[in-house]
């Protein structure tokens, strides 16, 4: 995949000239490769540094580790212990994933390979949506959810994935179902299949590679999200990590500096862990989002 | 890339019809089948997108506070909104962002993509590295590691000290804290140079050998083929960009304080909106607030696509 094409191909000319220009590529990537780092370095130096440090001392990593930020989180964030955000937000991550994938995918399945009166024209509605600033869905989407008593709960911060409203993730799969070569599924149909057959033993495993995209954007999304939690959360044991970390700095971030900073590492985890075993995925995904 | 090069223009269908259910009846059970897998979606787009915008129309033009019903009075939400002063800050606010953050970001985006096209030992490396950020600049965390970062003394301080400029910390200045919030934005700039890239790779390479031929040099190269060539990913990264740069929240919530300062310094529209609807339960000048704004992006959005004849180069299409 990646050894696909580079824009400046080299020609006889251009390989001389090549060799000189090596050491200047290389500089400049260290450079860029510094500066979008040092906030990531910074962030694990400073959790194994004493609280008063943590903003005064320029040193990126601690001369002696301590680990009391690390075990200050035990005594928890206003009596609620760390590991209800951390459950809280997995809770959310995971139920987003499987809402995202299952009802994007059928969706997808429709739009890729079922021919049906209006498809077009909701394929554009659906579009459509990409551009909408979801803010104007915050208010009335409050109120729905209030009216139905549902505040306070998982079930705003989930429903719309469960009813397909992450547009990109139906146009990103969409896009990789149309590529699948059309003679597989419709042998499955001349065969006798139903579409439901098709597309649960044909075309979803085919779709591997998008499904898999699509989940670990939503996880990382969803384990991100902070205006959702801000506006449907109100009890603490409830908060996510999101909400558990302003909380923490509001109550006592100036007291356990040290804690707040290793918290925020932690929950930082998550994301980094997915992102490196599956960044092919997602950068991947990213990249055809921008060419239709 | 795999995704990329087969990308097909359209819907698929024209080759032929659906095999296997030809006739009236074949089509009607085509059509349920549709509707029955879209079914997630339509619910979807009903309940949580169309029925919700309607909605928030409707509270545009009333008096609501979730606790009585909503009471009709007409265009005043707006005359109000038009004459607040924090509205207008807002938008200042907003605008400013908008207009410093986005270019910036694309210009890194596109320089950082070009420079990553030559291709050389390290490569997917350092691609992998440069969107890292793009993934978890929106936490909480990384709020909280620009905030410090960015106050009295540390390394930013320094660092402008160094070079003779004593302004303290950003966080904390009314003049300079919005300017850490677009830094945070650009520190970003992963998302679109992938997508640079992307382009930059489906350049066909003949051109470069023919300019090479004809005696172009780099300069000219990158203004007469990759430029245009790349026209089509440009359009779509100033369009994304620059719609979400729009609705930036988070950012401005967790870096500044909780009140979008200090001064309201930081105070983005979409946080004025929250304050509006959530904190005073002004759900009908919020709503009108939202509208507002999505016609704002809209007339952006309808430039922008309106701009593209001028400078958007697109092979099929165009010639």
């Amino acid at each position: 995949m990646t050894t696909a094409t580079s824009p400046a191909p080299p020609s006889t000319l251009t390989r001389r000239r090549r060799r000189g220009g090596s050491l200047v590529w290389h500089v400049g990537a260290l450079l860029v490769l510094a500066v979008v780092l040092y906030p990531v370095v910074w962030v694990v130096g400073a959790s194994f540094k004493p609280s008063k440090d943590i903003i005064a001392s320029l040193d990126l990593l601690p001369t002696e580790p301590v680990w009391a930020n690390f075990s200050g989180l035990a005594d928890g964030i206003s009596g609620i212990p760390v590991s209800s955000f951390f459950v809280n937000s997995l809770m959310y991550a995971v139920l987003a994933v499987v809402g995202v994938v299952v009802s994007s995918s059928l969706t997808a399945y429709a739009f890729a390979k079922i021919r049906f009166a209006g498809r077009n024209l909701l394929f554009t509605l659906m579009i459509g949506t990409l551009l909408l600033p979801y803010h104007v869905l915050l208010i009335p989407q409050y109120v729905l959810f209030r009216n139905l008593e549902l505040i306070d709960t998982l079930v705003p911060l989930v429903a719309g994935k469960f009813l397909a409203t992450e547009a990109f993730f139906v146009f990103l799969m969409v896009q990789f179902m149309r590529g699948l070569p059309r003679e597989l599924d419709e042998a499955a149909r001349l065969d006798g299949c139903g579409h439901l057959r098709t597309y649960w033993s044909v075309v979803l495993p085919l779709t591997r590679p998008a499904l898999i995209t699509s989940a670990i954007f939503t996880f990382i999304n969803a384990w991100n999200d902070f205006m959702g939690p801000l506006i449907y959360l109100n009890t603490p044991s409830k908060y996510t990590v999101s909400l558990g970390l302003m909380m923490f700095r509001d109550q006592e971030g100036i007291s356990n500096y040290g804690s707040m900073i290793a918290m925020s590492l932690v929950a930082l985890v998550p994301v980094v862990a997915f992102f490196m075993a599956f960044q092919r995925y997602l950068i991947d995904g990213m990249a055809t989002s921008g060419l239709k | 890339m795999t995704l990329v090069k087969e990308a097909p223009a359209r819907p698929a269908g024209n080759r032929r019809p659906a095999a296997p259910a030809a006739g009236r009846r074949g089509r009607r059970r085509e059509n349920l089948a549709g509707y029955l897998f879209m079914s997630p979606w339509i619910a979807g787009f009903l309940l949580l997108t169309a029925g919700p915008m309607i909605a928030s129309l409707y509270y545009a033009f009333t008096s609501y506070n979730l606790f009585t019903p909503p009471k009709w009075v007409g265009l005043d939400n707006f005359t109000t909104m038009f004459q607040d002063p924090r509205w207008q800050k807002s938008v200042e606010v907003t605008l400013k962002y908008v207009v410093v953050a986005t270019p910036l970001k694309l210009l890194l985006a596109l320089g950082v993509a070009l420079l990553l096209a030559q291709r050389r030992r390290g490569q997917g490396l350092y691609r992998a590295a440069f969107y890292m950020p793009s993934l978890i600049g929106a936490s909480v965390s990384v709020g909280f590691v620009w905030r410090a970062l960015f106050s009295d003394d540390a390394i930013v301080d320094r660092g402008q000290k160094i070079l003779g400029v004593d302004v303290g910390g950003w966080i904390g200045n009314p003049d300079y804290v919005l300017y850490a919030l677009v830094a945070l934005s650009i520190w970003q700039f992963g998302a679109p140079m992938v997508i640079f890239l992307a382009g930059l790779k489906q350049v066909p390479r003949e051109l470069y050998e023919a300019a090479e031929v004809v005696g172009a040099g780099p300069v000219r190269r990158f203004w007469n083929i990759t430029l245009p060539m790349i026209s089509p990913v440009l359009f779509f990264n100033v369009l994304l960009e620059s719609i979400h740069a729009f609705q930036v929240f988070g950012s401005a919530y967790v870096v500044s304080d909780t009140r979008c300062g200090p001064a309201d310094a930081t105070l983005v529209y979409t946080c004025y909106l929250y304050q509006k609807g959530f904190k005073e339960a002004q759900m009908g000048f919020a709503s009108a607030m939202a509208w507002t704004l999505v016609v704002a992006v809209g007339l952006v959005t309808a430039v922008l696509f309106r701009s593209q004849k001028k400078w958007v180069h697109y092979e099929e299409a165009g010639k």
